[in-house]
This record gives C-alpha cells, sequence and structure tokens, in this order.
C-alpha cells in the first residue's frame, strides 16, 4: 500500500491520495505498527472511499492512505481482530456506511440506532445486571453502563454511548471557530485550537508569533483547571472532603484567570482562525504568573497531603488498573494511556516547536491504576504551570501582532492537525472539494480511544469502585457522541 | 418535668445534631455552610409534600417509612437521656432495643427489595451483611457490662465508671470506642458510608430509600437522626456524672452530643471513606473491642 507522508498542520493534496486494499494495510499495519488516528469514509459518487491515517509517534510522521470500495462491495475482513486498536473506528465506520468488517468481534452500534443495542449478557445463579444511566445522579453527560456483577465484583462493564449525538460533523462543514469550541465544552481551547489549525494548515497561513504563545498558554490553563477539578472531584467520590473543597475553589481561581483575560471562564472566544482576539500585557502577565504561583502552591500542598493519607491512597492503589500490554492493544491516548505506562504526548510527539524549547518530563514511574492517574494529573500540573511562566516569558520576545490575514482555502486539500488536550489529543482532519468548499470534517477526541479503557479498569474490581475509576479518567460523552 | 424535657430533647436534638455535622464539614471545608437548624427544615418541608409510589411496589414500601419511624421511637423510650434515666425502664433492654432496631432494618431491606431497582437490592444486601457483624459485638459488651454493675438496663453504662475504679476507665474507653463505632456504621456516616454521595453504586443507607418521596422520606430520614442520636445519648450516658441538678444534666448532655457531632463532622473531613471491602475490617475493630470488654469484665470478677 502507498502512503503519503506528512507532518501536524500540513497540508496535502486530495486528489493524490493513494489507494490500496484491506489486505494491504493489513501487511502495511503488522510492518510498521503505526497507530490509527483516523479511519473515516467518504461518499465519492456511487463509490465509498476509507480514509486511513497512521501515526508514527517516534518520529512524529503522519501516513495518509485510501481504501475504495465500489458499491457492491459490502463487506471486508475486518482490522480488529488482529489490530484491537481499531475497533472503534470499525464500528464507526460500519454504522456510517453500512459496509460490514467481518468478524469484527464487537460490531454493535457505536452512537446511532441505539434502541436496539444487543447487551452483553451472562446468566447464572450468582450473577446479577445492574443498569445505570443514562441519566446520573450528577450533573454529567448521558451515557448508559451495565455491568455484570457477582456480588459486589464486576465481571464485565458495557458502555452504551451515543445519546450526545447531534450530527457536529455534518456542521462542521460550514465551520466557525464558534461551532468549533463547543464541541466538547470541557476542551474549549484544544477544540478552537484543533479547528483555528487545520484551517491555517489548509490556506497555509502562519500565524503570528505571539498569537501561538497565547494559544498555548489558555491550553496549558485549560489543562491545569480541568486537571485540578478532577482532583477535587476525585477526592469527592471518595469521601475525602478537604481535597473537594480545596481543589474546587483552586480550580475557580485559574479559570477566572481566564475569564479577565478572555471575558469567557472557559475561554470561549478568546481566538479565531487567523490568530487570537485577546493580547496578554504586561500587567496581565504579572497577575497570571503571581495566579499560578498560588495555584501550585495549594495544588502542592494539598496533593502532598493526600498521598500522605492512608485511607487516600488505599482507596486508590490498585484500583482500575490497566495495564501497558491492554493500553496499547486498545490504542490508548493522552493523559490516561500515559498513566499506564506509555510514552505519548501529541505536544512532545509532533515536535510542537514551543513545547520542545521548554519540555520537561513528568517524573514518577506510572502502574496504570487511579492513583497513576492522580499522581499524572498532579505532575501534569506543574508541568502545566511552568509551560505556562516559559511562554509568558517568551511573550516578551514576541511583539509580533495577534493576528494575520487568511488566504482562500484551496481545493482538493485534506489536512489534518493534532492538539492535545487534557484528556489527550484531539484529531481533526478536512477535507475540500473541487469548489474549495468542504466535503468531510473528521473529528476524533481521546475518549473515543478510552472509553474501552474504563471497561478493562474495571474489570475485577469492587462495583463501588466505578465512580472512582470513572472520575479518574473523566472521559467525554459528547466528544465521543458527536 | 424531665419526662418533658427528655420528649423535647428527642424530637430537637437529632436534627440539631446533625446540624452541627453539616456545619463541622462546612467549617473545615472552608464554607459558610446551611444553618444547624436546616436538617428540622429539610424535614418539615418533606412532610407537606406528597408521596410518590412507583407502580412495582406493593404495601411493605408504603408501611416501611412508618414502621422505620415507630420502630425508632418505641426504641428511644430505652435510651437514658439527660439525667442518666431512661423513660421506660425495664430488666434486659438492650435486647429489645436491638431486635426492635433490627425488625425496622428488616422492614427497610424488604421495602428496598421491593421497588425492583438494580441499585436498591446491592444497598441492602450491603446493610444487611454489616448488621449481622455489629449484633455479636453489641451483645457482648452490653452483657459484659450488665455482668460488671449487675443493673441489666442501659442504666449500667453510667455505673460503670461509679463502681470499678481503674477498669472502670479502661471500660469506659472501650465502651465508648464501640459505641462510636456503631453510631458510624448505623449512622451511616463517613468512613463507612458517605451520606453526601450522588454516586448510587457507592451508597449504602442512601440507596434504599432512593425511591421514597415526599413525607415518607421525611419520616425515614427523621428516624435515621433519631436512631444516631441515640447512640449519641448511649455514650454520653456514659460520661455524665449521676445526680446533678436537672438543668446541668440537661446542659451537660446538649454540651456532650453537640462535641460528639463536631468530633463526627472533623473526622469526615479528614479522613477519605474506607473501600467497601476494607469497611468489614474496620467493623471487626468494633468486636475487638467488644472481646477487650469481656476480657476485663471477667479478669475483674474471677481475678484476684
Amino acid at each position: 500500500m502507498n502512503w503519503i507522508k506528512t507532518k501536524n498542520n500540513n497540508k496535502i493534496n486530495a486528489l493524490e491520495i493513494p489507494t490500496g486494499t484491506v489486505e494491504e494495510l493489513k501487511t502495511d499495519l503488522r510492518n510498521m505498527k503505526y497507530r490509527p488516528i483516523g479511519f473515516f469514509g467518504k461518499q465519492e459518487f456511487s463509490n465509498v472511499r476509507l480514509y486511513v491515517v497512521l501515526a508514527d509517534d517516534s518520529l512524529g510522521d503522519i501516513y495518509v492512505s485510501s481504501i475504495l470500495f465500489n458499491p457492491d462491495i459490502k463487506s471486508y475482513d475486518s482490522l480488529t481482530p488482529e489490530f484491537p486498536a481499531f475497533h472503534n473506528f470499525e464500528r464507526e465506520f460500519y454504522e456510517d456506511f453500512k459496509i460490514e468488517p467481518k468478524n469484527h468481534p464487537w460490531l454493535k452500534p457505536l452512537r446511532k440506532n441505539q434502541d436496539e443495542y444487543p447487551f452483553f449478557k451472562m446468566e447464572g445463579e450468582d450473577v446479577h445486571e445492574v443498569a445505570v444511566g443514562p441519566i446520573h445522579a450528577g450533573v454529567i453527560e448521558p451515557g448508559h453502563f451495565r455491568f455484570m456483577c457477582q456480588g459486589e465484583k464486576i465481571y464485565n462493564l458495557e458502555i452504551m454511548l451515543g445519546y450526545q449525538h447531534k450530527g457536529i460533523e455534518e456542521l462542521m462543514l460550514n465551520p466557525n471557530n464558534r461551532l468549533a469550541e463547543s464541541i466538547c465544552g470541557d476542551s474549549v481551547i484544544a477544540y478552537n485550537m484543533a479547528f483555528s489549525q487545520v484551517i491555517e494548515a489548509l490556506t497555509q497561513t502562519t500565524i503570528p508569533k505571539r498569537a501561538q504563545l497565547i494559544r498555548r498558554i489558555a491550553l496549558e490553563m485549560e489543562r491545569m483547571a480541568i486537571h485540578i477539578g478532577d482532583l477535587g472531584a476525585i477526592s469527592g467520590d471518595m469521601a475525602y472532603l478537604m481535597g473537594a473543597s480545596i481543589f474546587g475553589t483552586t480550580r475557580t481561581l485559574i479559570i477566572n484567570t481566564m475569564l479577565e483575560i478572555s471575558g469567557s471562564r472557559f475561554g470561549r472566544g478568546l481566538f479565531d482562525v487567523g490568530g487570537v482576539n485577546f493580547d496578554i500585557d504586561k500587567e496581565m502577565t504579572k497577575k497570571i504568573k503571581s495566579t499560578i504561583d498560588e495555584v501550585l502552591k495549594t495544588v502542592k500542598r494539598t496533593a502532598e497531603t493526600m498521598l500522605k493519607k492512608t485511607s487516600c491512597i488505599s482507596r486508590m492503589e490498585q484500583t482500575g488498573t490497566v495495564s501497558k500490554e491492554t493500553a496499547v492493544l486498545l490504542g490508548a491516548v493522552g493523559m490516561a494511556a500515559r498513566a499506564s505506562g506509555i510514552n505519548i504526548d501529541s505536544r512532545y510527539d509532533f515536535k510542537d516547536e514551543w513545547y520542545l524549547k521548554y519540555w520537561q518530563n513528568t517524573e514518577f514511574k506510572p502502574a496504570g491504576d487511579v492513583w497513576s492517574r492522580f499522581m499524572l494529573r498532579y505532575k501534569e500540573i506543574i508541568q502545566s504551570a511552568a509551560f505556562i511562566n516559559n511562554f509568558l516569558d517568551e511573550l516578551d520576545n514576541n511583539k509580533d501582532g495577534l493576528t494575520t490575514s487568511i488566504n482562500n482555502i484551496p481545493p482538493n486539500t485534506f489536512a489534518i492537525s493534532i492538539v492535545e488536550g487534557w484528556r489527550g489529543e484531539i484529531v481533526h482532519c478536512a477535507i475540500t472539494g473541487a469548489d474549495s468548499e468542504f466535503i468531510r470534517y473528521k473529528i476524533k477526541d481521546a475518549s473515543f480511544n478510552n472509553w474501552y479503557m474504563l471497561s478493562m479498569a474495571v474489570r475485577n474490581n469492587g462495583i463501588s469502585d466505578f465512580p472512582l475509576c470513572n472520575k479518574s479518567f473523566n472521559l467525554s460523552y459528547c466528544g465521543n457522541d458527536l | 418535668m424531665t419526662l418533658i424535657l427528655d420528649i423535647l430533647i428527642l424530637f430537637i436534638m437529632p436534627f440539631i445534631m446533625l446540624g452541627i455535622i453539616k456545619k463541622t464539614k462546612a467549617f473545615w471545608g472552608g464554607r459558610k455552610g446551611a444553618s444547624i437548624f436546616q436538617p428540622l427544615y429539610d424535614v418539615l418541608r418533606l412532610m407537606k409534600k406528597e408521596s410518590i409510589y412507583s407502580e412495582t411496589t406493593s404495601l411493605i414500601f408504603k408501611l416501611s417509612p412508618i414502621v422505620n419511624f415507630s420502630v425508632v421511637i418505641f426504641a428511644s423510650l430505652f435510651v437514658p437521656l439527660i439525667n442518666g434515666y431512661s423513660i421506660l425502664n425495664i430488666p434486659f433492654a438492650f435486647i429489645i432495643f436491638s431486635y426492635i432496631l433490627g425488625f425496622a432494618k428488616f422492614f427497610s431491606l424488604i421495602a428496598s427489595l421491593d421497588t425492583g431497582s438494580s441499585f436498591e437490592g446491592m444497598g441492602a444486601s450491603r446493610e444487611a451483611c454489616f448488621s449481622t457483624i455489629v449484633e455479636p459485638a453489641f451483645f457482648i459488651s452490653m452483657a459484659s457490662i450488665i455482668a460488671l454493675t449487675k443493673v441489666t438496663s442501659f442504666e449500667a453504662l453510667k455505673m460503670i465508671l461509679q463502681n470499678s475504679g481503674i477498669y472502670g476507665i479502661l471500660i469506659t474507653i472501650l465502651t465508648v470506642v464501640t459505641l462510636f463505632i456503631m453510631l458510624l456504621i448505623e449512622g451511616c456516616r463517613v468512613p463507612v458510608d458517605d451520606p453526601a454521595t450522588h454516586l448510587e453504586l457507592t451508597m449504602i443507607h442512601e440507596v434504599m430509600i432512593l425511591d421514597n418521596s415526599g413525607a415518607d422520606l421525611g419520616f425515614i430520614l427523621w428516624a435515621s437522626a433519631i436512631k444516631m442520636f441515640l447512640f449519641g445519648a448511649l455514650i454520653t450516658s456514659l460520661i455524665i456524672p449521676d445526680n446533678l441538678p436537672v438543668w446541668i444534666s440537661c446542659l451537660l448532655f446538649i454540651l456532650s452530643i453537640s462535641l460528639l457531632a463536631f468530633v463526627i463532622g472533623t473526622i469526615e473531613s479528614s479522613i477519605a471513606r474506607f473501600r467497601m471491602t476494607h469497611i468489614f475490617e474496620f467493623i471487626f475493630i468494633m468486636s475487638i473491642m467488644a472481646l477487650l470488654i469481656l476480657t476485663l469484665v471477667t479478669y475483674r470478677i474471677y481475678g484476684n
């Protein structure tokens, strides 16, 4: 199979994307061991073209190819039995185009037709079934969880999503920044950034360095805010009141700073394609730095206290463990994958120059359990704070304006952008047609890869530990359902 | 006079105890918190509301709140309140006390199963499981104390300190610990249960009453407040000296219940809840304490 090699935030000619077969793809996957980041179809007259985008994390390369399905081809040999990382991608492709991956072990609806969902069943005197959701007790999104338990022990958890499906990918064919940042409310900056970068890659626009820095400062602030909030939520689920209330108030300090920068606590409207809308001046720099300092001090104090508390450690350690092997097989990405020991971070892997300049590793040995995810979040908060301070210092040397004009969108072009949101990589792919119109816009959230990890994490754990495991991942429903 | 005070305290103090616990948690969490009368207002508000019943429930579900409430009120008659005397004084009241509460628990268990919900059965099995470990420990410690003091009602508790010197102090401490753990279990407090959680999968007591609403829920909340208060009253009756003027012992009683509530609130603020499988180990502490009481009492009576 021929591939076009490209980089993050780059465009390629859509007409030059080579066409191969499923068999060739399998052979290549065996040899190359790259990771799927895109596997989506597009209607081409009566044919369906399946785009395959693979990522080589070690070199930061992206490989694009495609497979063409004639109208009379109704099935192909599934990749999932050999490469489980494709399981959700194949389900999605089947759901959209009704081309069946034969021998797919788990070919169930992903986000549409949930009325006919065939649940996994266990039978036996001791087995009991617990159904949770789609409406939950807290203010969270809808999703259905079906547990098969023996007493307090979970044998299997099946997660049925799709309640949030609203056709975002179709809406994004007429894209704008306000829509892009509403795709997933807890990753406003990351989504807006991925979208802006796709358009900038398409149009070959290079935005001013100052704008690049401000975007990255916002991205790291978002990461800090959510991670701190989640540390609080994890504490809350363990009924550790101190953690819940202190982390909760600390998170507010960060999002209130964001409010001062952009007028929105979550950074809505902070930037558009071509630059940023709000500057960070000298005074604001000072303010952000002192806030970050204060936040870091509080977070360190509280987290260290918690990590010394036997009752907290006993709840977190060896709860919801996902081994590295399992995580690799499932194609896990982002924070959850790093907590299982996979070295993956698209900021580093795809060689973002600003991040590489100030890169510091988070030094701790992950074990894949709730404790590891707690620790990793804690370490990433410290890491992000360092990034923010460095980027704020850089602002002084980069006074090249905030916005730049955008060129016209070219026809027949394929562009890809990967942004490391707090949850993990967010991949946006855009393909334009002959009249420069968007003919396919594909979004992949980190949750899309990671939901199955949660199922694996809770296996053989007590059912009362499920909320804790769930909160340690904190996956997105709307990011999956789109 | 004492009787009227007893009844007044029995009706008001449980709410205030709950209110103080919540206020303490708010204090440690850096919040202002609701008024200490909020639990009382909550129950009053619920009393005005209509109860909704699901189609799957039967008469048992409707009976359960009333049975619970009346049983707890009945049980409270045996517990010594302000000046260390209970309203009803009959021999071996602790057996009636324990089993009448067991009866109420049985009713709430079958009522929760009656709803056919997928969580409530889980809560019921947890609650039943804990009770089976708590009961023997309670019986061993109470029986030992009765053997020591030769007083068969709960008034035996206050006799320990008076009669037995250094043993009295030791046994009192052990009994306080035993009763305190029992209070945490029966009152559904952290680290056994988390009364503030919204996560139905981790709940024990709360999950069993998910289907109750309106006045029914009000009665259940009221009953569980009184139940926790009763264990608090048992603990205070260990420490409050005898033969004080009524108003002093009344004041002392209120103070020590408030102090107890503060301690519970502080514990809830400072530790995480135990993992479900570790809660048993915590409850077994109570059994160990009970056996230590038994050993000490045996030594006291047959030793030397």
